[in-house]
């Protein structure tokens, strides 16, 4: 029954990954968080028929004669309103366009919005047809539905990176700061434990639990939603675990003074919070204005979240991320070494 | 050649707030049990945490084992073990875990179980640490100290807050390990813990070592192996009674006078008598066999518990 003690780096590991296991909420936000994210919002974007744009008619002689013309786009949802009411249904946002017949075709409609300057375009289309027009040139449509480019083939790449990030900070930074707290890393040094070897076994306990949480996730991406990994698996585990990698040391380092557990909270917030928003998690950071795309492109999340993504969705070989994979681990050795350096253990 | 276990001359160590450690001396002799006594805030902590090589010092020498932290900390890591005040050990892992883990920091050292036997923590091997008393927990920080099998043990306030039978299950834990050779440095605001375990004792207060001897010398130093407390009313002013024969002086302790004399049987009387003579009457009487707290109170006119 008893086994020989191991060496102190092995019991270290063990010993943290035991503490974890027992840590029934952390089990929950390390992969039952990402899961659900995952299941709402595949559900909330997955594929359905566009929806139409309401648009009311003012009531009139021809309005229903032009009701059966805005009745042919697929686009439009007409209905007949008083001049009065499709008023306050524009003014409510209830309709997008209101269509009236005052001498001439009058359209009313806010440009800024981009339903009603599509709804404008439709309405017009049907109703020129409607009247007689032809296309001078023959065009069908042809709609996208590629496996690889609908939106949660976008998202689980970025929940994956945001997962790495959130329990690579998390599971690191508030540890270490829990243990400040208890005065255990006081305990700790006055042993002969390596400092070194300490740090070392939180990473590798956060390696094991790494490689459950990306499985777990990609896993569920596939079954669930058909998410393919269109590049190769090795490629996908290497970058999972330098990113990894380089959030525990941001982790560490966020951890590395703060006294107090609110301190260290506060702190880490402070850092994801960007990253959250900016790194394109949720939707493409291109979007932000083109000034601050150097710096969006220059965090840890972004990084990881494009070589993800490249690998993914695109199937891109090892070569193409390598410079991600080099940048993320440089983070991983100045955060660490930065952190050991400025490390308070009491 | 005896050599000192510790010794330290001239330590000191300031806050921004308080001057901690203010110039103390201490030779701990290897093999004995060697106790320091002192109220809250006195620099007990500080003082056994620079000996332990945690706290940084502002002046003065340390030195370990024949050893100095500045060069030999690996080495002297090995030999020592410590309980500190308020270490939370993880409440996650079993005792079981955690003493193999502080095991597994060490050279060399007991096996985890035969640790466990020694300290009565058998029973408790797969519990969690979370689920533990008090009285265990402090026998488990005692394993940890121990787990590197070390020449030297250092126990801040190991027993504070513990009930009677936790207390006496840990002062037993120590006469063990002295039985084996080690010594044993320990701080206490006890007085009767300081008396019974240990073999000398450095009473400390602000900073300053006030009084150092076996705890019979100190007792002795109050010259007067009894202390006799009342309370008179009205009360009285010293002059009534601090040239009654056999009476070593007085220390007014709230409403109450306390009183050292060498024989009750002579100094009762006496008193008695004194406060009949001058009036007043008397409201409460005890007596007791000299202690340290009486040192403590006659050197600084305070309790230890409260000062």
């Amino acid at each position: 029954m008893p086994e020989p003690v191991r060496p102190a780096i092995i019991e270290l590991t063990v010993t943290r990954t035991k503490e974890f296991l027992r840590e029934t909420e952390a089990i929950f936000w390390v992969f039952g968080f990402p899961l659900l994210l995952a299941l709402a919002l595949g559900f909330a974007f997955r594929e359905k028929a566009p929806d139409r744009i309401p648009v009311a008619v003012a009531a009139g002689p021809q309005a229903a004669h032009d009701l059966a013309a805005l009745r042919t786009s697929p686009a439009l949802a007409p209905r007949i309103l008083t001049a009065a009411a499709a008023e306050d249904a524009l003014r409510h946002g209830k309709v997008s366009l209101i269509v009236a017949r005052t001498g001439s075709l009058v359209y009313r409609y806010d440009p800024t919005a981009p339903d009603s300057r599509t709804a404008r375009r439709e309405a017009d289309d049907a109703l020129q047809r409607a009247a007689g027009r032809r296309d001078a040139v023959p065009a069908h449509d042809e709609s996208m539905h590629e496996q690889g480019a609908r939106y949660i083939d976008f998202l689980i790449p970025g929940l994956l990176g945001m997962n790495l990030m959130g329990t690579g900070m998390w599971g690191t930074g508030f540890t270490i700061a829990n243990m400040r707290m208890k005065k255990l890393l006081k305990r700790l040094i006055a042993t002969p434990m390596r400092k070194s070897e300490f740090v070392l076994a939180q990473f590798l306990s956060r390696l094991i639990f790494l490689v459950v949480e990306v499985t777990v996730l990609v896993a569920f991406g596939w079954v669930v939603f058909g998410v393919r990994v269109n590049g190769s698996i090795a490629a996908l585990a290497l970058i999972s675990i330098v990113g990894g990698y380089a959030f525990s040391g941001l982790g560490l380092l966020t951890a590395s003074r703060a006294r107090t557990m609110e301190g260290v909270s506060g702190l880490m917030n402070l850092i994801m919070m960007p990253m959250w928003l900016c790194s394109g998690v949720f939707f493409s950071y291109e979007r932000f204005p083109a000034a601050v795309q150097p710096l969006i492109r220059a965090l840890p999340l972004t990084i990881l979240n494009d070589a993800l993504r490249a690998v993914m969705n695109d199937g891109a070989p090892l070569m193409h991320v390598a410079p991600a994979l080099i940048y993320l681990a440089a983070w991983g050795v100045v955060t660490f070494a930065v952190a050991l350096k400025i490390f308070r253990w009491m | 050649m005896p050599v000192d276990a510790v010794s330290c001359h001239g330590l000191k160590k300031s806050y921004p707030d308080v001057r901690a450690v203010d110039g103390l001396d201490l030779d701990v002799l290897a093999g004995e049990c060697f106790g320091l006594l002192g109220p809250n805030g006195a620099g007990k902590t500080t003082t056994i945490e620079i000996l332990e090589g945690l706290t940084r010092r502002d002046a003065g020498e340390v030195v370990v084992l024949g050893l100095t932290w500045e060069d030999h900390e690996r080495e002297l890591r090995e030999r020592i073990g410590i309980s500190l005040q308020e270490t939370q050990l993880s409440e996650k892992l079993t005792v079981y875990e955690t003493v193999r883990l502080f095991r597994s920091f060490y050279r060399s050292g007991p096996e985890p179980d035969a640790l466990l036997r020694d300290l009565s923590l058998d029973e408790k091997r797969n519990a969690r640490v979370g689920k533990l008393s008090g009285g265990q927990r402090q026998r488990l920080a005692a394993a940890c100290a121990l787990a590197g099998d070390p020449d030297i043990l250092f126990l801040d306030e190991p027993t504070t807050g513990l009930d009677p039978q936790s207390r006496l299950q840990l002062w037993d834990v120590v006469a063990r390990f002295r039985a084996k050779g080690g010594t044993v440095l320990l701080t206490t605001h006890y007085m009767e813990e300081a008396e019974r375990l240990c073999d000398r004792i450095a009473i400390v207060d602000h900073g300053h070592r006030i009084a150092l001897g076996t705890p019979k010398e100190l007792i002795a130093r109050l010259e007067a192996p009894n202390i006799i407390e009342f309370t008179s009313e009205p009360a009285l002013p010293a002059d009534t009674f601090e040239h009654l024969a056999g009476c070593h002086g007085c220390t007014r302790r709230g409403e109450a006078w306390q009183l050292r004399v060498d024989s009750l049987a002579e100094a009762v009387p006496q008193v008695i008598a004194a406060v009949e003579r001058s009036g007043g009457r008397l409201r409460t009487l005890t007596t007791h066999a000299a202690t340290l707290e009486d040192l403590f109170v006659s050197l600084t006119g305070r309790d230890l518990r409260d000062a």
